[in-house]
């Protein structure tokens, strides 16, 4: 199990350190700045293995995280820890940063001495952390509180208190999708997927049960089906309504696995507030709201053109927003000469890229940019290998055809219904890694 | 007011000042006091000496200035023992107090302080904490029970611990379970007997299962991880374990989802019988796996190292998935490097045209090491995937063309395979290659190239400059250049003597008398003495054929991948090493394996092997081997742990990995499996029984018995080990001397640990690309076997039907014009006795055998059957069998080129018509 944990600045000094076992030594901490955040390029591994001692690391934002052990640990577990802690300590005192972390090095600690043990992760949802570990240190609590807290952190759900209540039940749900795409310059679709995730906020009193329903296909067919023969391969089912297929989905701990296995059906009892209910993708009949058609052309050795045609493609009626097209111009790139029909186009020489700017644009439209690039004669005989052409954009809609169906919440102790239950769901499909080559 | 202040102070006398500070009357002087002491602690610097002061400040209500002297106390009580006595009474106290957060905080903190008097004073508290009312002591006690087990593992035992912790397995709360189970499974694995002190049973695995729906996503990892150890009684429990599980695929945390995906593959195993159950299982892994992909790139490099080993061991399940490992520009060097090699174990001939494209674009990118990796994965492909070479040729050509240094060179290395597994193809591009002589600075490269020159040096017009060009830095050149000169310029020699002499004696001096290499003197004066003693020799020697290299060289050894499979998610998993090569001491625990699928052994008793006595007579072949396959020792790099040196050259043969059997079956266990579960459709080819072909005598306690048998083209040399030794055997590997057809192992032997007194069936599938020299007997085949014990030598007769060819049927004509042009001197008669069943039953037997009936004529009342039979080395057999109804004895005439075949059709003849 993880034997000791190290925070560092991007100096390698030292923030954090906290061991837990016995088999790690002071030693270690030098050995990995000495081996790891002072080697820089050469470390080209998030596990690296020290005189018999593995560290495994994750850098975020110039502070670099570091787990090690001298045993055979479950690797990934490790990694999911250090992401985790990233998470709490973010909930607990936002962004990490060497200050935020010398500020609260006390609380860390405390942290640090919970949800670790002997180097076996313990409870680590920040809900219930939150319930006895505090800024302030814990208050005096009566010994029904104490007792309250214990049985939370250890209790089966772990992730809810009792006893929480609103006036006004309420719940919104976002289903946000990012949309993947590498296409060949021809316009050949090389890979596309969409990852999906369902946030969703609850303001609910009580302890609710909730059952969640999605167009997902083997869910529709099942109750298309009835009793018949096995539908036929398309993506609509019986009764016409556009399905999703999810090629695999993962879920929040409060979901009942097992439930979903066998009946299919998302039953769970939510936490309060903020969470990602589930974690989808799909792969197939993705609808790609934009494309783009890059035409390069290299005149002479000191001169290029561009022109790239982007072209929306979803319903007139819907609105693309926050588009940015990233077109990479050569590192000896001298000048640029810009013209667009629409939105704003720069030459960022800062990053090696015209950078093209759209506030809004509407479905079935084309708009184009042509440049002109001017290059510095070099004399490096090594051909500049053209990155792909990147785009970011927000669509209103879900682009793997994902819809909510229904979100019942049951509270049989409390006498509110699910009528009486305000409900808020919203789409937004955003670009991921959504490039074309050139 | 912020913390960070407390790391700044830097004025001398400061453990003075904090001295005073921490015995301030007031509470919040004293609280700012400890966190400057922990600052202190925290970079590093020795605040050892504070000790009593902070010590001092224990006894509070204020649980966060409780905390932070806990922390300091874990941190100094091993440097001050007699001092962190002081503490005892505190934590006595605190393990009876009313807030259940203190009394755990006390035995966790106890727990941690590793001092022996301390720890007398843990055990009162532990026991009571185990029953603790509270299921947060609980949890907590268990894992205390795991750190008191590193301290003293008597004492645990001693007290009793271990079977309160076991209880603590059927607790109410999961979170207690997860923990003990956690705690319990560290214990096992630090046993010092090796052997596990609590084992699971049926029931106690029930409750773990239960316990998994409602555990932490932690917890959960705890019990998956112990239920990988697990072995199930039958396969009924192993399904409802499988069934129970398998909704932990859909979780969000990725370890959950590895830690289930190695039970499942465990189980499989195990469940390898239930072809189809096996099959829906398969599916099921497949979308997590891919989905693991859109985690954060460490997650993602965790991931893609175990994909890689499930790939290796079940190459289905992600068959049909080649796209997701695309690389995506901003992938992480490593995420891309672990993602190629990925794609080269999926690419087939289906998905070929989109990996090499992709492939071309990678070798465009920027970094060195990926592109060079990109490359290299081109020449992969062209030897894995046979229709794609040429395309895969030209690619590289391609490539070269871009004069990019490192692409250049990195091409010419895998080039260099490409000729050795397709000889006599592409060498057109030879010219093109050596253009690029100068540019090359890299040893590899640089060997690679003389390799090429010396190895076609009769169609490279001007060999002999280029590689004299190359000897003038001879003195500065790596080793093995060096070496690969030698072998290049005698190579050169051999086949155009005219104008080389002066070269070959030029090139034997400076490796004989200016190196201070031993190996390239010893190869230097091993061919001076064969060039000047019997040139026809070195000609024979050198010149020799090489054996074909096949696709895969980087697969890990079976018996490694199988132990890593038991570590999926682990750090060996990510190493690709078994724990014990990283992990010291007892920690590194047993040495897990797949659960084996065994066989019977049947019985047969005939004595006609021989076993060959002693190395010695051997020497020769061997030494011929080694030396003529002159491989340049550019192969990708062996797996650590394997053992296997056998017959020196012939490595890269056992390391090779299993042919294409058609299917795309797991090769590996295809034979085995068939066997046991009788999967295969009885041989309808006659087999002779097994026979005993090194008695265990000879054998140091291992016996062989084996038979040669031909299944749908493929075959088989059908081998059963058994160990009649005190000692497990294990580090298998075979090995065949050179013989008259050519038969070689078609895939490294793959055979686990072989326990006293048992006995495993193994099918090693045979080909016949091997090297080829004419042994007398014919058939005879000369085989070394070797395992940790030692190498064993015998020589088996290989019945002559398996070679026989399943298109061996002649068109009627040309079978007349063959028979009338073979001369008659090449016709032998032979008369079989005891034919059972007329012209047509005869018939039907042997074309199941691949004779194949031409033509059937009746003369004078007598049946004339006209049969052909073509032997793996192309030797076409034409035969005429003469019968006659109700005589039991038939004539046969024979013609063939090779008539010296003819008495071992003979033999086969015998062997079919008469088994029944």
């Amino acid at each position: 199990m993880i034997g000791g944990l190290f925070v560092y600045n991007h100096k390698g000094e030292v923030l954090i350190s906290r061991v837990y076992r016995d088999d790690i030594g002071r030693n270690a901490v030098d050995a990995f700045r000495v081996n790891v955040i002072h080697a820089r390029q050469q470390v080209r591994s998030p596990v690296t293995n020290i005189a018999r001692t593995s560290f495994f690391h994750i850098k975020r934002a110039n502070i670099w995280i570091a787990a090690v052990t001298k045993q055979n640990v479950n690797a990934a577990m490790v990694f999911e820890f250090l992401l985790k802690i990233i998470e709490v300590m973010q909930s607990y005192f936002g962004k990490i940063s060497e200050e935020n972390i010398k500020n609260n090095f006390v609380l860390i600690y405390e942290l640090l001495d919970e949800i670790l043990d002997f180097g076996y992760p313990q409870n680590t949802d920040t809900g219930v952390l939150k319930t006895f570990i505090t800024q302030q240190g814990i208050k005096s609590a009566t010994k029904e509180e104490q007792a309250q807290i214990t049985s939370q952190v250890t209790g089966q759900i772990g992730w809810r208190r009792e006893g929480i209540k609103y006036r006004r039940n309420e719940l919104f749900l976002d289903v946000l999708e990012y949309v993947n795409l590498l296409m060949s310059p021809q316009g050949q679709v090389l890979s596309a997927h969409v990852a999906g995730k369902v946030v969703m906020k609850s303001y609910l009193s009580g302890m609710p049960e909730c059952k969640f329903g999605i167009n997902d296909k083997i869910v529709m067919e099942a109750k298309g089906k009835g009793g018949l023969g096995s539908t036929s391969d398309t993506d609509q089912t019986r009764s016409g309504k556009p399905v999703v297929v999810i090629d695999d989905c993962q879920f929040h701990q409060c979901v009942k696995l097992s439930k979903f296995e066998t009946e299919h059906s998302i039953s769970f009892i939510p936490p309060d507030g903020e969470f990602e209910l589930m974690r989808y993708r799909t792969t197939k009949d993705i609808s790609l709201p934009f494309r783009v058609i890059p035409l390069v052309r290299e005149v002479g050795r000191t001169k290029m053109e561009v022109k790239v045609v982007l072209k929306s493609n979803f319903k007139p009626s819907l609105l693309g927003q926050k588009i940015e097209v990233k077109i990479p111009t050569p590192l000896n790139t001298s000048g640029v000469q810009l013209i667009c029909l629409k939105g704003k186009a720069k030459y960022k020489a800062s990053e090696n890229a015209i950078v093209w700017k759209i506030k809004r644009m509407a479905g079935m439209k084309e708009t184009q940019l042509s440049a002109e690039i001017e290059l510095l004669e070099t004399d490096t005989k090594k051909k500049w290998t053209r990155p792909p052409i990147s785009m970011n954009f927000e669509v209103p809609f879900a682009p793997s055809g994902f819809k909510v169906r229904y979100l019942k919440v049951f509270e049989p102790k409390l006498n509110y219904s699910d009528h009486d239950v305000i409900k808020w769901v919203r789409y937004i499909g955003r670009s991921g890694l959504y490039e074309t080559r050139c | 007011m912020t913390d960070s202040k407390y790391f700044t102070t830097t004025k001398k006398g400061e453990i003075f000042e904090l001295k005073s500070e921490l015995n301030n009357d007031k509470k919040e002087k004293k609280k700012e006091a400890v966190k400057k002491v922990i600052a202190s602690m925290t970079v590093g610097k020795d605040v050892s000496a504070l000790f009593p002061d902070v010590v001092n400040c224990m006894q509070t209500d204020n649980l966060e200035l409780k905390k932070l002297v806990y922390l300091y106390l874990m941190n100094y009580a091993k440097s001050q023992p007699d001092m962190a006595i002081m503490a005892v009474n505190t934590f006595v106290k605190d393990c009876e107090d009313p807030n259940p957060l203190i009394r755990a905080l006390a035995v966790r903190t106890m727990g941690c302080i590793r001092v022996d008097k301390i720890t007398e004073y843990l055990c009162e508290p532990l026991r009571k904490c185990l029953k603790d009312e509270d299921p947060y002591v609980r949890k907590t006690a268990a894992v205390c029970v795991a750190k008191l087990y590193d301290i003293s593992s008597g004492l645990v035992e001693d007290q009793g611990f271990l079977e309160q912790l076991k209880e603590l397995l059927s607790d109410s709360n999961p979170m207690v379970v997860a923990n003990a189970v956690a705690a319990l499974s560290e214990i096992n694995e630090s046993s010092p007997t090796g052997q596990p002190l609590v084992e699971l049973n049926h029931a106690t695995i029930n409750k773990l299962l239960t316990a998994l729906n409602e555990c932490t996503e932690w917890g959960q990892v705890f019990i998956l991880d112990s239920l990988s150890n697990y072995n199930p009684k039958d396969e009924r429990e192993a399904q409802s374990i499988c069934e129970r599980i398998t909704p932990r695929l859909a979780h969000a945390n990725a370890a959950v989802v590895l830690s289930a995906v190695k039970v499942l593959m465990k189980m499989m195993e195990i469940l390898a019988g239930d072809t189809e159950f096996c099959g829906t299982l398969s599916k099921k892994l497949a979308p997590p796996l891919v989905t693991l992909l859109s985690s954060e790139p460490e997650v993602q490099y965790v991931a893609l190292r175990n994909i890689n080993l499930i790939v290796q061991k079940k190459p289905d399940i992600l068959k049909h998935e080649m796209k997701v490992f695309f690389v995506k520009y901003n992938d992480p060097i490593y995420v891309k490097l672990e993602k190629l090699d990925i794609m080269i174990r999926l690419a087939s001939q289906a998905n070929i045209a989109q990996v090499l494209s992709e492939l071309k674009e990678y070798a465009t990118e920027v970094d060195v090491d990926f592109v060079r990796k990109a490359v290299r994965a081109i020449g992969r492909c062209a030897i894995k995937v046979e229709p794609s070479a040429e395309r895969c040729v030209s690619t590289l050509l391609d490539l070269i063309q871009t004069k990019v240094n490192y692409v250049v060179q990195e091409a010419i290395v895998v080039i260099k395979d490409i000729f050795r597994k397709y000889p006599n193809k592409y060498e057109s591009i030879i010219s093109t290659l050596c253009e690029n002589l100068d540019t090359l600075d890299e040893p590899e490269a640089r060997a690679s190239m003389v390799w090429i020159i010396g190895e076609y040096a009769e169609r490279i017009d001007n060999a002999d400059e280029l590689l004299d060009s190359f000897l003038e830095g001879f003195a500065d050149e790596n080793a093995q250049v060096q070496l690969q000169l030698l072998t290049a310029v005698v190579k050169l020699f051999l086949k155009r003597p005219a104008h080389t002499q002066a070269l070959v004696q030029h090139v034997l001096s400076l490796a004989t008398q200016d190196s201070d290499n031993p190996d390239l003197r010893d190869r230097g004066f091993i061919y001076w003495r064969l060039l000047s003693t019997d040139p026809a020799a070195a000609k024979e020697v050198v010149l020799a054929d090489k054996p074909l290299i096949s696709e895969e060289t980087d697969l890990l050894e079976p018996t490694l991948l199988d132990e890593l499979i038991c570590h999926i998610s682990s750090l060996a998993s990510v190493y690709h090493k078994p724990p014990t090569a990283f992990v010291e001491g007892r920690s590194a625990g047993i040495r897990k394996t797949l659960p084996a699928r065994q066989g019977s052994v049947e019985e047969a008793a005939n004595q006609e092997a021989t076993v060959i006595p002693n190395q010695e007579s051997l020497i020769g072949d061997l030494l011929s081997m080694d030396i003529g396959s002159a491989v340049p020792p550019a192969q990708p790099q062996a797996p650590p742990t394997s053992n296997v040196d056998l017959l020196g050259g012939g490595l890269d043969v056992l390391l090779g990995g299993p042919p294409d059997l058609g299917g795309g079956v797991a090769p590996s266990t295809t034979g085995l499996l068939g066997d046991i579960f009788g999967l295969s459709s009885a041989p309808t080819m006659h087999t002779p029984p097994k026979t005993c072909w090194l008695p265990a005598d000879k054998g140091k306690g291992m016996e062989i018995m084996g038979t040669f048998s031909r299944r749908n083209g493929q075959i088989t040399m059908d081998l059963s080990f058994t160990n009649k030794a005190m000692q497990a055997m294990s580090g298998f590997a075979i090995q065949f001397n050179k013989n008259s057809f050519g038969i070689a192992p078609a895939a490294p032997m793959n055979m686990g640990a072989l326990q006293p007194g048992q006995t495993l069936e193994y099918n090693l599938p045979l080909n016949t690309n091997g090297p080829v020299q004419r042994m007398e007997p014919l058939t005879t085949l000369q085989v070394a076997v070797k395992n940790n014990v030692d190498v064993f030598y015998y020589a088996c007769q290989v019945p002559i039907q398996v070679l026989f060819i399943e298109d061996g049927t002649l068109d009627k004509r040309v079978f007349l014009t063959t028979w009338r042009d073979i001369p008659s001197a090449n016709e032998v008669q032979y008369t079989i006795n005891d034919i059972k069943g007329n012209a047509d039953s005869v018939s039907a037997k042997m074309t199941h055998n691949n004779i194949f009936t031409i033509a059937k004529r009746n003369v004078e009342g007598q049946d004339m059957l006209y049969q052909s039979l073509k032997l793996t080395n192309n030797i076409w057999v034409l035969l005429e069998l003469k019968l006659q109804p109700g005589v039991s004895h038939a004539t046969l005439s024979l013609k063939s080129r090779s008539v010296e075949v003819a008495p071992y059709v003979f033999q086969a003849y015998d062997a079919v018509v008469k088994n029944c």
